[in-house]
């Protein structure tokens, strides 16, 4: 293999045949604030987990919705449920109790 | 939706190309990329076709690229454009055809910028006599040299040797066709079939015998984006754009791609090589890649030229499974061989590309 100084750049192809919308309607039903979620990236500014890890809950609910689980699931494993995203969510969403739905309900220990 | 309306509406995207009589600029870049095109497309109109194209050592650089890449102002590139344009009518022409895609943009851009602001080309006529004396023209038709092909296809399948087809099954060449996005992108009246159905090379390929193929990426940009290129660490930009492409046509099975752009054969062809070598991933049959062509060379193929004439060795993924496929003889032998009959050097095989 040859080394050019430059490589491809990870795909950002949404596929939304891989969505598991059945796993997605039924956090919906049970956590409707995760459809109130803007995206402002408030809860990853203030991420403590996020200084050492890459962790966001706003990617991390864009991957749920376009059908990329792994990516999302893993942008979530290092919360420490500390809750300041909770604190600083300009909509009010219940974040901490979020994550621990998602955690639930696409089944991760 | 009745037949006149449909043809009425399909009159829109056609374009206007004058049949004879035209002043030519050569492209910067396509001259070492691919250096028989522009020489076989003054002989293909001249010799064969006996048509008046003029060109003259005279004419520079459109200034394309640096403009394109934030070196020099739109003003600065017109000044250069108005001269060229000053030339054409100094030696007694009214029509001007491009070789270059950027170049072919920029000179739509100018001519529109040029009609919605008359105060700025006031400007730039004031400064084209202050720093060369030469009088201010434009254009009465301005036309990309794939238009005039374009324009010649059938004329060159009347004196074709060989098909776009598979002597082997008799089957169509399935070729994939992809146009350079300044040819119509910006300005989609200025291109044959405009921006959504661009069919400047479809028609060639259809008259030639060829059959072109539909794939999901066929309108993305091959990836030059000149400033994603020329700066090293912003290549991956570029080289992901061509991979997004040939990971949709891989399905499709293609036998070549056609393309009317300076930049976009150099990329589809040599990135070919690099995702080869990185990711080791080839496109074509066999370990090959597939071999992408220029318009010039693909006419120049079906009319009869030597391979080798055509500048085919300079290309990156081999083209001698294709000649194979469409029957044109070629000697090994002589790949390497210039036209003086002297050794041209042998580039390095690559570790995965055959």
């Amino acid at each position: 293999m040859v080394e050019f100084g430059f490589k491809l750049s990870p795909s950002s192809r949404i596929n939304l045949d891989l969505r598991d919308k059945a796993s997605f309607s039924k956090l919906v039903e049970i956590e409707p604030d995760a459809l109130k979620c803007m995206a402002c990236g408030s809860c990853t500014a203030s991420c403590s987990a996020g200084i050492f890890e890459e962790t966001s809950l706003r990617s991390a609910l864009l991957g749920l919705q376009n059908g990329d689980k792994e990516k999302a699931l893993k942008l979530l494993s290092h919360c420490m449920f500390c809750g300041k995203c909770t604190m600083v969510c300009p909509r009010g969403i219940n974040t901490r109790h979020l994550i621990l739905s998602i955690n639930k309900i696409y089944q991760v220990r | 939706m009745i037949y006149e309306g449909k043809q009425k509406i399909w009159a829109d995207y056609q374009k206007e190309i004058p049949e004879d009589h035209y002043f030519y600029v050569r492209s910067c870049i396509r001259q070492s990329f691919f250096p028989a095109s522009e020489v076989t497309f003054l002989d293909i109109t001249r010799n064969k076709l006996g048509k008046d194209i003029f060109e003259t050592e005279h004419h520079t650089t459109c200034g394309g690229i640096a403009y394109h890449s934030d070196a020099i102002p739109q003003e600065t590139a017109m000044t250069i454009i108005a001269r060229q344009f000053a030339l054409m009518k100094k030696y007694g022409y009214e029509n001007y055809v491009c070789s270059c895609i950027t170049s072919f943009g920029l000179y739509c851009e100018t001519m529109e910028t040029w009609r919605e602001y008359p105060e700025l080309q006031e400007k730039i006529a004031d400064n084209l006599w202050k720093s060369c004396h030469l009088e201010f023209a434009k254009p009465k038709f301005l036309v990309h040299a794939s238009d005039l092909i374009f324009k010649y296809r059938n004329q060159i399948a009347a004196k074709s040797k060989y098909k776009l087809v598979n002597v082997k099954t008799g089957e169509p060449l399935r070729v994939v066709e992809h146009i350079g996005c300044h040819y119509s992108k910006m300005f989609p009246s200025k291109g044959v079939g405009g921006a959504e159905y661009p069919y400047v090379l479809v028609g060639m390929v259809e008259a030639w015998g060829g059959q072109i193929i539909d794939y999901p990426e066929r309108r993305h940009c091959c990836g030059f984006g000149f400033r994603q290129y020329m700066i090293q660490s912003n290549r991956g930009y570029s080289l992901s754009n061509t991979h997004k492409k040939f990971e949709s046509m891989e399905p499709f099975k293609p036998d070549m791609i056609i393309t009317n752009c300076p930049g976009c054969p150099y990329f589809l062809d040599r990135w070919q090589y690099v995702i080869a070598e990185t990711e080791g991933k080839t496109y074509g049959e066999n370990g090959h890649g597939i071999p992408v062509f220029t318009y010039e060379e693909v006419a120049g193929l079906v009319m009869g030229y030597d391979p080798w004439d055509l500048g085919l060795q300079t290309h990156q993924v081999g083209v001698e499974p294709l000649l194979d496929k469409m029957g044109i003889p070629y000697d090994p032998a002589k790949k390497y061989l210039g036209k003086n009959g002297k050794n041209i050097g042998e580039p390095e095989k690559p570790h995965c590309l055959k």
